[in-house]
């Protein structure tokens, strides 16, 4: 049962029915493609193609195909890891916490920020596997039962916290959308008119019915995972960040380092979901259930996560100062003004200074201004953790071993590789699978609510004190909704 | 028609029935016995079951056989040799000496391999120490670009015919003349000599490609023996006497005891070095001074005035002034070298020594050595009669002017137009590819030899491996040519038996094999009373450069040395000691001349020296060179050497000038850019220490002398019961070694950076060569890396004065004329060791001995180990380098059967993607350990050494069982403890297990004599 106040503004705008948003969102699935998305789908493959051959060289001659030394043992393999994973917060953190949270905004985002989680922690592991010396050995990183005899893991090494918190953080991931996609693949499937597509979606529907219980299981459902997946956000980059801070290394050895990662990881996650968002929901045609309130929303996070981000930054270098350690101010002093300075720059410029117009209300609400602005963030995320690892691995204790870093063309090829397989596997996803969760965002509608209560922008409670020049606009008429403020 | 003969297979084609007409065209017969075989009802078809039998023993069948295990030959020996146990291994004494430096060894051989050498501890001279070069010449045994077998005209032709061949063509051929490095086999010579009176107009030529002729000439003809053990001031002018120079091994024993100090021996000698490029022994002076090579004979004759006393120089210098009344105060007790060439100021130094009274005491004529015995004149003469054609015959004898003589080019345009050429070289090189024949040398180490590095003290080698290729021992074939048929190791005992007496000769001769070493043979002859006259030398001395030319000056790196190795990767790998570079050679600049013409490192500069020969090389900011001076290293431009030599750098030897028939390695040289960049392979690309004392440590003597207990600094860590040492502080569980507990003390005073060690280790463990692109990646494999760091002139002091960021910059330049120190790194063997904690699969572990293990077949490869090393030690196989055929040139080694066999049969070769690091030679603990068990007792200290160790010259690196309260170990840490001992970045409470000691320096004040 929906209240509609008639203080909030209505989350989907353009006087939709309930039919209007079947129609909306099946009509990706059903249609033939588009040549827009065909060729898309060209690029992406091309770069899945990049990736494929970077790997096979990879795999086939070794790691010394990428451009790592003797001092400089991690690049641009876990910058792409913790970039990856980074990214796949947003949509936890949209699904599971703004669930708890009762934000019933998430509703028409939810859905391509969860499947955006799940290609972008698929990418990030991709390097744990692709970075090790003999990643056919890979599964020694499991506890498993074996016959080495008394071999085990060690429970001392993050990189094995990792290896847990990557696989539940994907499989509760890939649980938690599958099951919110079930009674929209019912959908379909009760729409489906070729006999492929009738099998294939009834089976990924799971034989839903519908049932008064049916959907109060998927609500317990989905409320349990989203309470399972609210820590999952705190808990994988913590100890993503671990991999550093438990390490000697100046630079890496920072307590600051779990928040500090956390923070990071929402604000590179908001600002890739904005990027997707925004593409998708011009070329689908979507405007009306990813409005500009939502853009607005997610870059307020993306602006205050981001200064969180800066004042963890700013805290490094103080209490490297306070310290009095000098490896430890060594190391923030080459961050800034050493052989890198300008990866240092591009990261202060992109994820302190730019997110700060957010304040600016017309950046807020400028498509344009937005999608640059989650671009900017985008690079300047992945140029935080190039700083993180380069810059301090480069420039150690041992004067004697500095050395400095350049990609070779297989590091650069894996690396667009991998938004290749995301965008393959994302262009993919928003053609066979509903991108928009319609059983959620029908619960937001206020659709049949004629006789109730409307939005006026006004609170009946309160007398008004001056009238505002736009009057009410019934929720069910024909015209589209001016923003008035 | 003639009817062409017919052949048939059987009768049954002869008879040709149509039965076998029919069946003939067929290729399978059209029965196949499966109902009979199964019993199937159905004639016509295969039944379904029977297929799928069929089909499935096939799958089986193809699969068991695809399956199986290549079977690799191992052939167990039909009849054992006594003394040969498989997996055991056995030493033989020999000796190695090929024209440069001289170490008697111990060749280590397993199943008849001879895998590695060590230093012989017998010889009184090298005592245990061994070069870098003589450690890697068990490479080259396995080189597979020696020539293999005889040749006539490069093709390979039978032996005797060679030898009959030659042996007509030597009776016509008039003046013959064998051109040989210098020789310092007794045995050799003889053969020469037999050789000589068969041929009589033979005349036999040394040349040294590093000439002494003329410290010899000065001397009377011989080159003195010094003994740096014996001087408290050393004053070297320009002589790299740890690295180079005569016998550096030798050197660097003695000057060790010299430089050791301990709280019960607080003197050390104090070394001067006026040189031009910052060479090995140069970078271990205590006070070093740069020079031009042309202001060196002034600053002779300054030093000579000085000390004698006389007329004043054009050369004034403060310290040189200090040097000289330093000098006079230590009479007897001091010794000045000079590595220059020049008769004259070779003289000037005779006299110098002389006037010190250091004769008979540092400097011994009466036991002269033998390393040298190149003759400039005598070369030069012969050249010019192989272009005049006035010789007949040559025979070159491991010798290689067409490479590396001045006159090179003028051999090789004359030999192919003289009757008769010999060579007697390993390999088909720039010189023996030109001679009509070739007579392979055996490999010394399949050889019988003798030698005599000093007058007195002899030394035996013998072969360690039957010939590996057809080829014959020179001396042999020289016999041969000679008409005398005994085999060379005959001839040797019955040389030997003038040696050692008739009379229990056997008994005498099997000991002197073992011990590869016999001294005293020789009565002390009476030293040359050669008269210096001091006076005439100085007026000859020539006249200083006029200031402005760029001068040149060639020298010689400690790893490749004069090129004669130069297809051994192990030395073309090695980093130099002062420049860190490999693969190469490269032009040093001092850094304003390349600021001052805008140059920057990499640069290709074009050099042109005074007599018009250019070369072309990467420009290298070495700091330390003189103003106004560039250096270039000989030993590389080999085009004939070997996949791994050829090549490498370019040869610089055609740019050394003739001066009156002597070579002078020093010209003046106009220099330009030419718009090319290359990229130095550098193991070290930054070279100043960065005020970080917790790294490395360093003190005055003074300091020392007044309180041992300050001259280190200990960091110490807050606490809340004060400061405390940060070993105090832990969060962990200490282990508890409840047996021994390895360890191994490092004193940086001692370490003189030569390299050995090094070569030592890679030896040992099977360290892979990855090339001169992959070191520039900075991917280089080596286990034991000798850290070098140049001073700067700035120093934290500053931080208040010109700003923290302004001063780090600053200090990441070295100083014009820095003071060096060396700090050879492997694992510490961390007791905390953070690689530990973060290997996820648990592949590297720590042993209840206290070492710090890396399990390879358990490596996923995840580096993270490596970049958690504080120390940087960890080694990553980026790639196969035993199957890439990207390394098939430089670790060839590993890629055949031939060069396998120089492998450690006890230490893995590491598979691609895993990580490895040094071990502390933990195939030797357990060796030492087992052998300890069988005789029920526990290893006694000294048994075990790991390989670095070993090898070191200076016995800078100890090793030992920190738990046994009496090893050498214990007693040196106990010792230094609180004084010199630390360990690398304390600080961070990782407990190494490896401990260095602090370096002390002979200078009374830190500055004092930066010029």
């Amino acid at each position: 049962m929906q209240h509609v106040s008639p203080v909030r503004e209505p989350l989907v705008t353009g006087g939709k029915t309930y039919h209007d948003i079947t129609q909306d969102v099946c009509r990706q699935v059903e249609a033939k493609p588009n040549i827009r998305w065909m060729a898309a789908l060209a690029v992406a493959l091309f770069f899945l193609g990049v990736f494929l051959y970077s790997v096979y060289r990879t795999l086939w001659y070794g790691i010394g195909e990428w451009g790592l030394n003797k001092t400089v043992g991690w690049a641009w393999d876990i910058t792409n890891f913790v970039w990856w994973v980074g990214i796949g917060h947003a949509g936890t953190l949209i699904s599971a916490v703004l669930l708890l949270f009762r934000q019933k905004w998430r509703s028409s985002i939810n859905r391509a920020a969860e499947a955006m989680t799940i290609f972008a922690v698929i990418c990030a592991a991709m390097f744990p596997v692709l970075h090790m010396g003999r990643p056919w050995q890979a599964y020694w990183v499991f506890p498993l039962q074996n016959t080495f005899g008394s071999l085990w893991a060690n429970f001392n090494s993050p990189l094995l916290w990792d290896v847990f918190a990557i696989s539940t953080y994907f499989s509760v991931s890939l649980v938690f959308w599958y099951i919110g996609l079930i009674p929209d693949f019912a959908t379909i499937r009760d729409r489906a008119k070729g006999p492929i597509a009738k099998v294939a979606y009834s089976m990924l529907s799971m034989n839903w019915k519908g049932s008064a219980k049916a959907w109060s299981r998927y609500e317990t459902v989905s409320l349990i995972l989203a309470g399972v997946s609210t820590p999952l956000v705190l808990s994988v980059h913590t100890i993503v960040s671990m991999d550093f801070a438990t390490s000697v290394v100046p630079g890496w050895h920072t307590t600051i380092f779990p928040p500090y990662f956390v923070a990071g990881a929402i604000f590179s996650g908001f600002a890739m979901v904005l990027t997707l968002m925004l593409i998708t929901r011009v070329v689908f045609k979507l405007e009306d259930y990813i409005t500009l309130e939502h853009i607005a929303l997610m870059n307020k996070i993306m602006m205050i996560t981001g200064s969180i981000v800066g004042v963890a930054y700013i805290t490094e270098f103080f209490i490297a100062w306070y310290s009095q350690v000098e490896f430890e101010q060594y190391a923030f002093i080459n961050r800034a003004t050493g052989p890198y300075w300008w990866a240092y720059a591009s990261m202060m410029t992109c994820n302190v200074i730019t997110p700060q117009l957010v304040w600016f209300r017309k950046v807020r609400y400028s498509i344009p201004m937005t999608f640059v602005l989650s671009i900017i963030v985008n690079i300047g995320m992945w140029f935080e953790r190039f700083v993180i690892i380069v810059t301090s691995l480069h420039r150690d204790y041992l004067p004697s071993s500095w050395a400095m870093f350049s990609p070779s063309i297989i590091d650069i090829g894996i690396y667009v590789g991998t938004m290749g397989l995301f965008f393959t596997l994302f262009l993919l996803f928003a053609k066979f699978f509903p991108v928009i969760n319609m059983a959620e965002v029908k619960t937001i509608l206020k659709y049949g609510v004629d006789n109730g209560p409307t939005y006026t922008g006004q609170d009946p409670h309160h007398a008004p004190t001056h009238h505002h020049a736009t009057p009410g606009v019934p929720a069910s008429a024909p015209v589209t909704y001016t923003k008035h403020d | 028609m003639q009817e062409s003969p017919k052949y048939w297979k059987g009768i049954e084609e002869l008879e040709s029935s149509p039965e076998f007409v029919k069946n003939a065209l067929t290729e399978f017969a059209d029965f196949l016995p499966v109902k009979e075989t199964y019993g199937s009802s159905d004639a016509a078809v295969a039944p379904r079951r029977d297929f799928l039998k069929l089909m499935g023993f096939g799958i089986a069948a193809a699969t068991l056989a695809s399956c199986e295990t290549p079977v690799r030959k191992a052939i167990p020996y039909l009849n054992k040799p006594q003394e040969v146990d498989p997996g055991i291994a056995n030493f033989y004494a020999s000796t190695y000496f090929t024209g440069q430096d001289y170490n008697s060894v111990l060749v280590k051989t397993r199943d008849g391999r001879p895998i590695k050498l060590e230093g012989n501890p017998e010889s009184p001279l090298t005592r245990g120490g061994l070069s870098a070069r003589a450690q890697a010449s068990v490479l080259s045994l396995y080189d597979g670009a020696r020539l293999q077998h005889f040749t006539i005209d490069r093709k390979k032709a039978d032996k005797n015919r060679v030898d009959s061949e030659i042996r007509t063509k030597l009776a016509q051929a008039g003046r013959i003349a064998i051109v040989s490095p210098t020789i310092i086999s007794p045995s050799t010579k003889k053969v020469i000599a037999e050789f000589a009176s068969r041929y009589p107009n033979t005349e036999h030529v040394q040349y040294d490609v590093i000439s002494a002729s003329g410290l010899l000439q000065a001397n009377g003809g011989v080159l003195p023996s010094y003994n740096f053990s014996q001087a408290n001031v050393i004053v070297s002018l320009g002589a790299d006497f740890l690295g180079t120079w005569l016998s550096p091994v030798e050197f660097a024993k003695q000057y060790a005891t010299t430089r050791k100090v301990s709280s019960d021996k607080k003197t050390m000698s104090r070394h001067y070095q006026f040189e031009t490029t910052m060479s090995l022994t140069g970078a271990n002076a205590d006070t070093r001074v740069p020079v031009k090579p042309s202001e060196m004979g002034a600053v002779t004759l300054a030093l000579y005035n000085a000390v004698v006393g006389g007329g004043s120089g054009s050369y004034k210098n403060a310290t040189l002034t200090k040097a000289a009344n330093e000098l006079k105060a230590n009479r007897g007790r001091s010794l000045v070298v000079s590595g220059s060439n020049d008769a004259n100021v070779q003289a000037l130094v005779a006299a110098i020594n002389q006037a010190l009274g250091n004769v008979g005491t540092t400097v011994d004529l009466a036991n002269p050595s033998l390393v040298r015995q190149g003759n400039d004149a005598r070369m030069t003469q012969l050249v010019n009669d192989i272009k005049n054609k006035s010789v007949g015959a040559v025979i070159f004898y491991n010798a290689n002017p067409v490479y590396d003589h001045p006159m090179g080019a003028d051999i090789a345009s004359a030999l192919p137009g003289l009757p008769l050429t010999i060579s007697l070289n390993d390999r088909l090189d720039e010189t023996g590819s030109l001679c009509k024949y070739a007579a392979p040398d055996h490999h010394y180490l399949e050889s019988w030899n003798d030698y005599e590095p000093k007058r007195g003290y002899l030394s035996l080698a013998q072969p360690a491996i039957s010939p590996l290729f057809a080829t014959r021992q020179a001396q042999e074939s020289l016999l041969t040519w000679a008409g005398n048929n005994t085999s060379y190791y005959d001839y040797l005992r019955a040389q030997w038996s003038g040696v050692l007496g008739a009379s229990g000769f056997q008994a005498a001769w099997d000991k002197a094999v073992h011990d590869g070493v016999v001294m005293g043979t020789a009565s002390p002859a009476t030293a040359p009373t050669t008269a210096v006259d001091a006076g005439s030398a100085a007026a000859a001395l020539s006249a200083p450069t006029k200031s402005g030319e760029v001068e040149l000056v060639l020298y010689e790196k400690v790893g490749i040395g004069n090129g004669s190795e130069a297809n051994n990767p192990w030395l073309q790998e090695l980093p130099d000691p002062v420049s860190k570079a490999t693969w190469g050679n490269y032009v040093c600049v001092p850094y304003d001349m390349a600021k001052a013409n805008d140059w920057e490192q990499g640069d290709v500069l074009k050099v042109t020296a005074a007599n018009g020969k250019s070369v072309e090389l990467p420009l290298l900011i070495q700091p330390g060179q003189a103003k106004g001076t560039v250096a270039i290293a000989v030993g590389y431009g080999r085009k004939q050497t070997g996949k791994v030599g050829d090549g490498v750098g370019a040869n610089v030897l055609p740019l050394a000038t003739m001066v009156g028939n002597s070579i002078v390695y020093a010209t003046t040289a106009k220099l330009d850019k030419t718009g090319a960049n290359e990229t130095i392979a550098q193991t070290q690309t930054h070279h100043t220490i960065m005020d970080r004392k917790a790294v490395v440590q360093e003190a005055t003597l003074a300091k020392y002398i007044e309180n041992p207990k300050e001259v280190t600094e200990y960091e110490k860590v807050a606490t809340p019961d004060g400061l405390e040492a940060p070993a105090r502080v832990s969060l962990w569980q200490d282990y508890e070694y409840k047996n021994h507990h390895w360890g191994m003390a490092v004193d940086l005073n001692s370490c003189i950076g030569c390299g050995s060690c090094v070569i030592g280790c890679q030896a040992e463990n099977n360290v892979a060569v990855v090339g001169k692109q992959e070191v520039i990646n900075r991917r280089e494999m080596h286990w034991m890396r000798i850290d070098r760091y140049y001073s700067s002139d700035h120093h934290r002091d500053e931080f208040e004065t010109e700003g923290k960021l302004a001063t780090y910059a600053a200090m990441e330049n070295p100083a014009e004329n820095p003071k060096v120190i060396f700090q050879p790194l492997m694992c510490q063997h961390c007791n905390h060791a953070p690689c530990e904690t973060v290997c996820p699969v648990l592949a590297t572990t720590h042993s209840s001995e206290g070492l710090n293990q890396m399990t390879y077949n358990r490596c996923v490869g995840t580096r993270y180990c490596a970049n958690n090393c504080p120390y940087k030690v960890r080694r990553f196989n980026w790639f196969s380098y035993y199957t890439n055929e990207k390394f098939e040139n430089v670790n060839g080694h590993m890629f055949t059967d031939l060069g396998r066999m120089v492998l450690n049969p006890d230490v893995t070769v590491r598979a691609r993607g895993v990580m490895e690091k040094c071990s502390l030679c933990v195939q030797r603990i357990q060796l030492g350990k087992l052998e300890a068990k069988k005789q029920k007792r526990r290893p006694k200290d000294g048994e075990i050494v790991s390989a670095c160790a070993q090898s070191c010259p200076t016995e800078a690196i100890v090793f030992g069982d920190m738990r046994d309260p009496e090893s050498r170990i214990s007693k040196l840490l106990r010792r230094e403890d609180g004084e010199r001992a630390f360990h690398v970045l304390d600080q961070i409470n990782v407990q190494p297990n490896i401990t260095y000691l602090t370096k002390i320096r002979n200078v009374e004040n830190g500055n004092e004599f930066v010029i």
